[in-house]
């Protein structure tokens, strides 16, 4: 499994040589992948349906540490793999006829898309939660990829930062929260943790609690529940086969399914079902009232997801057996309808050079074919029998119903209401003839476009019309959760119940949701007089403002701008806190022998009279110059203690730095006395710092160097063990094989410190260069659909 | 006769040289030229630069190593910025096709990956291997060291590019606000 993972990040590393060639090739290329994913997941569906133990697999990767890839394929994963592979090949198929020829934009999506791809495929597969957290983060990192683009837009950038924000947010709190919950447990495996649990040996207590309610966040933010919702529609301003990918498919389910995969675990704590069933409730409503009100068919769609996510997350945290079933129906069913629904989108969007509800008219009579690709998803995700939508909605309601869950049930009634409502508004938007529009006159479209779109609703279809597909997953699935009763123990997936109950509530939400669309102008009507400031996005806004304000007053009050306080500041925190642990802790060494070695004492008088000649200059070229004559003189002490490797580094690095001065001291007054004077009475004060800082570091070194108790056990090792490293000289042994951990991190840091500079020094020529990085704002709008297609 | 790089050299002036004597070819400002400077770094970058990888390559048996190498070529090339002043600071990258980025996102590449190579044979993490080669018995935490080399010249390279050209062209930019 793992292997399939690393194929898809290998082949999007070298996409890029592809697309060289030819762009459209590269999607197809990508879509392979994806393609075989798909294959492999169907072909392990006896072992996953099998009375054996699910196909599992680990990679120790770093043994002393205890890290590990850990996968496992189950039902969830199968379903999500449906979603991932098999939509993913469709979308990336779809996705070389939506980008143009000649699109610059394409390279970097056929890759970043594929890339995502197995990013996905981690997550959905990981039986580790450190795993799990690896690919959640990878894939947030593509989605922000895939929401920025070129970064030319403002819209673009500003959705992409938001959608960052508060999934990484999210994201950081569950990674304390799976070490919390990992360390309690005494196992980051996800499969032992529930077991563990389910036999009432789950990790307990209060610290556990907050571990698994940070695990909670990270799952609700990803998955865009109220109040982290606002991103999902901000993210809409990606191309649309990257919004029917991610923000719809497949990356928005993550946090779902995490719920899913914790909830037999987690499910009758109070402190996991509430939030989910409470946040998603409100989800469900807020998302569906909102896409009431859209006129852009694809953030009306993008509001619908985030109603079904509320959906979902009800469901899957409800920890019932019907009502899992339930869940894992409804989340291959979201995905099998909405993909197709945002294709739509992008294929209206490209032929019509708009997606406004408004502007579109007639669009169901020149379309036909495609209005009916359109119909079916639709009718799918309004719940209407003999598609899959149906078979999830009717094990929902049956799911709360029967346990007598009126509130929940109630709710999602109104839920469906509003889903089937806002189904119909898509359909009316998007192919009516409405009166006083003038009829569209689309451009033909390619099969390349339309034949992945109905591939995706029909097989929403035909699972629809065979509900034993579906059933055995979703039973398989479920059967981790306690049966109630028998009623709940013998639940199928079915199209005909009897008559019941569900039945009524879905035909219910079709009539009421149908007479609401009807009566739209009266629901616009009421959603105007409702409007108030309160909102999500604002919340997010004044969130994100205040943490820039108050960082431009913490910077404001600490960074005065003047070297001398900010010297004074560290100089006066190195004497108070070390310094007192000196004056109260340390003892003078016994003897402290005058010089070591003959050639200590130029040395040493060098240093002397350099340092003493540095108070004195006036120049700061002198001073520079000096401070050089110090360091150099250092190294020679280090030539004579015999520590020739460090008094080569101190050399070469003392060049540098003296370069790098004379570099800067072009900038600067060539005195030091060229500012205004200060007073008498500050340059005492600065005097008196200074001698007092001098003499702690030289009464510190003395002290320090005769604090060691015990003899340097370490050292010996290091120089009995160099060789045996490959090293005869064992500060290389140390640098490279003993402490090489700390090698790699110090380049690292080096790494960072010197882009860091030198994009602060350079950044002042890119702000002058004015026009030419063309900045602009107005992304997600048809010019920009425009500007992808090249 | 010199030959541009861009010029196709004929096969039997391989050894011709490529370029003026004298650095830069010509300085932008002619009295603040110093021919001797520019004359020893024409003979001292070379060499300089074969004793950094002398210092690389003995840094297992000998003071030396990765960062005193990288540190070693980066001087070669502070060298050569000042013998030629701004405009060969500026041409530094664009001669030698090296960004300075580049060269240091290669170095932590090469270090990331012999960090996590031995994890492909089952071994741990930054665990080493004596490989024998040619006679010569080579620890594969070489490779190590030559990635710290890399990204060590990239880092000199860019303190040249920002603190160097940048402030000089900064400097350009406000004339006269220059104290």
């Amino acid at each position: 499994m793992l292997a399939l993972v690393v194929a898809h990040l290998v082949v999007a590393a070298l996409l890029p040589l592809v697309s060289r060639r030819s762009r459209r090739a590269a999607f197809g290329v990508a879509a392979v992948l994806p393609a075989a994913t798909l294959v492999w997941g169907l072909a392990n569906l006896p072992a996953v349906l099998g009375p054996g133990p699910a196909p599992s697999e680990t990679h120790v990767w770093a043994s002393a540490l205890h890290l590990e890839f850990g996968f496992r394929l189950d039902a969830l994963g199968v379903v999500m793999i449906v979603l991932v592979g098999g939509l993913g090949a469709l979308i990336l198929a779809y996705s070389a006829w939506y980008f143009g020829k000649d699109s610059r934009d394409a390279p970097r999506n056929s890759a970043l898309l594929l890339a995502f791809a197995g990013a996905m495929l981690g997550l959905v597969l990981a039986d580790d939660l450190l795993t799990l957290y690896l690919f959640w983060e990878l894939t947030s990192i593509a989605s922000f990829l895939l929401v920025g683009q070129g970064g030319l837009h403002r819209a673009n950038r500003r959705a992409a930062v938001q959608a960052l924000l508060v999934t990484v947010m999210g994201g950081l709190a569950m990674l304390l929260g799976i070490v919390i919950v990992g360390e309690s447990a005494g196992t980051y495996r996800i499969s032992e943790i529930v077991a563990a649990a389910q036999q009432g040996a789950g990790p307990a207590g209060g610290l556990a609690a907050t571990g698994i309610v940070l695990i909670l966040i990270g799952a609700l933010t990803k998955s865009a529940q109220f109040p982290f919702h606002p991103w999902l529609p901000g993210a809409m301003a990606a191309p649309t086969p990257v919004s029917a990918y991610l923000h719809a498919a497949s990356m928005v389910k993550a946090g779902v399914v995490l719920v899913g995969r914790l909830s037999p675990a987690f499910a009758d704590r109070s402190y996991w079902w509430v939030p989910i069933a409470v946040l998603g409730l409100v989800t469900m409503l807020v998302g569906g009232w909102r896409a009431l009100h859209e006129t852009d068919l694809k953030r009306l769609l993008a509001f619908g997801t985030v109603s079904q996510l509320g959906f979902l997350m009800v469901l899957f945290g409800s920890g019932d057996r019907i009502g899992e079933i339930a869940a894992l129906t409804m989340l291959l069913a979201h995905g099998l309808f909405k993909a197709p629904l945002f294709m739509v989108v992008g294929i209206v969007d490209k032929v019509t050079g708009t997606r406004e509800v408004g502007a579109l008219s007639g669009l169901g009579r020149r379309l036909p074919g495609l209005a009916a690709a359109a119909t079916l998803a639709a009718a799918s995700m309004a719940g209407i029998p003999f598609l899959l939508g149906f078979l999830g909605k009717e094990a929902a309601f049956e799911a709360f119903v029967h346990d007598g869950d009126w509130v929940l049930a109630l709710g999602l009634l109104l839920g469906s209401i509003f889903t089937v409502a806002y189904s119909a508004r898509f359909l009316w938007g998007a192919f009516a003839t409405k009166a006083g529009v003038e009829a569209t006159e689309p451009r033909p479209v390619v099969p390349g476009l339309s034949v992945p779109t109905w591939i995706a609703a029909f097989t929403g279809l035909v699972l629809g019309c065979v509900p034993p597909l579906t059933d055995a997953l979703a039973r398989n699935y479920a059967a981790a959760y306690p049966a109630e009763d028998a009623v709940a123990a013998d639940y199928h997936l079915a199209l005909w119940h009897g008559l019941s109950l569900p039945l009524l509530f879905s035909a219910v939400a079709l009539i009421v949701g149908a007479t609401l669309h009807l009566q739209r102008a009266r629901v616009t009507g009421l959603h105007t007089a409702l409007r108030h400031p309160l909102s999500a996005q604002r919340g997010y806004e004044v969130t994100v403002g205040g943490i820039e304000r108050f960082a431009v007053w913490v910077t404001g009050r600490i960074q005065a701008g003047s070297l001398p306080v900010y010297l004074g500041v560290l100089l006066l925190t190195v004497l108070v806190l070390p310094g007192l642990a000196l004056v109260f802790g340390g003892t003078l060494p016994a003897t402290v022998p005058g010089y070591g070695s003959l050639m200590q004492l130029p040395l040493g008088l060098v240093i002397v009279a350099c340092a003493a000649a540095l108070t004195r200059v006036r120049r700061r070229f002198t001073a520079v110059l000096l401070v050089g004559a110090i360091g150099y003189a250092i190294g020679g002490l280090f030539v004579v203690d015999g520590g020739p490797d460090l008094a080569l580094a101190q050399f070469l690095v003392e060049t540098l730095t003296m370069v790098a001065f004379v570099f800067v001291l072009r900038r600067l007054p060539a005195h030091f006395d060229a500012g205004p004077r200060v007073g008498r009475g500050i340059q005492l004060r600065k005097a008196a710092l200074a001698t007092v800082a001098g003499v702690f570091v030289a009464v510190a070194a003395v002290v320090l160097s005769g604090a060691r108790q015990e003899p340097p056990a370490v050292s010996g090792e290091f120089v009995a063990r160099a060789p045996e490293a490959g090293a005869d000289n064992v500060i290389a042994a140390i640098l490279v094989d003993f402490r090489a951990l700390d090698t790699v991190g110090e380049i690292t840091v080096l790494l960072i410190a010197a882009a860091g500079t030198a994009s602060l020094v350079l950044a002042t020529r890119h702000d002058k260069k004015g026009k030419s990085g063309r900045v602009e704002s107005g992304g997600g709008t048809p010019e920009h659909e425009e500007e992808i297609a090249g | 006769m010199t030959a541009t790089p861009e010029q196709k050299i004929p096969f039997e002036q391989w050894d011709a040289p490529s370029g003026e004597w004298t650095l830069p070819g010509a300085c932008p400002v002619r009295t603040n030229r110093t021919l001797l400077l520019e004359a020893a770094t024409r003979f001292l970058f070379p060499v300089v630069l074969v004793f950094s990888v002398y210092l690389l390559i003995v840094g297992h048996y000998a003071p030396g190593g990765g960062f005193q190498g990288g540190l070693t070529a980066g001087l070669a090339f502070v060298l050569r910025y000042i013998a030629g002043g701004g405009s060969e600071g500026v041409e530094i990258g664009s001669r030698l096709r090296l960004r300075p980025p580049v060269l240091m996102g290669t170095g932590l590449l090469l270090a990331m990956i012999t960090a996590f190579a031995p994890v492909l044979v089952g071994r741990p993490v930054l665990s080493s291997a004596k490989v024998s080669f040619l006679g010569v018995e080579v620890v594969s935490s070489l490779l190590l060291d030559v990635g710290v080399y890399l990204l060590i010249i990239g880092v000199v390279l860019d303190l040249l590019r920002s603190l160097g050209s940048g402030i000089e062209r900064d400097a350009e930019a406000g004339q006269g606000e220059r104290p």
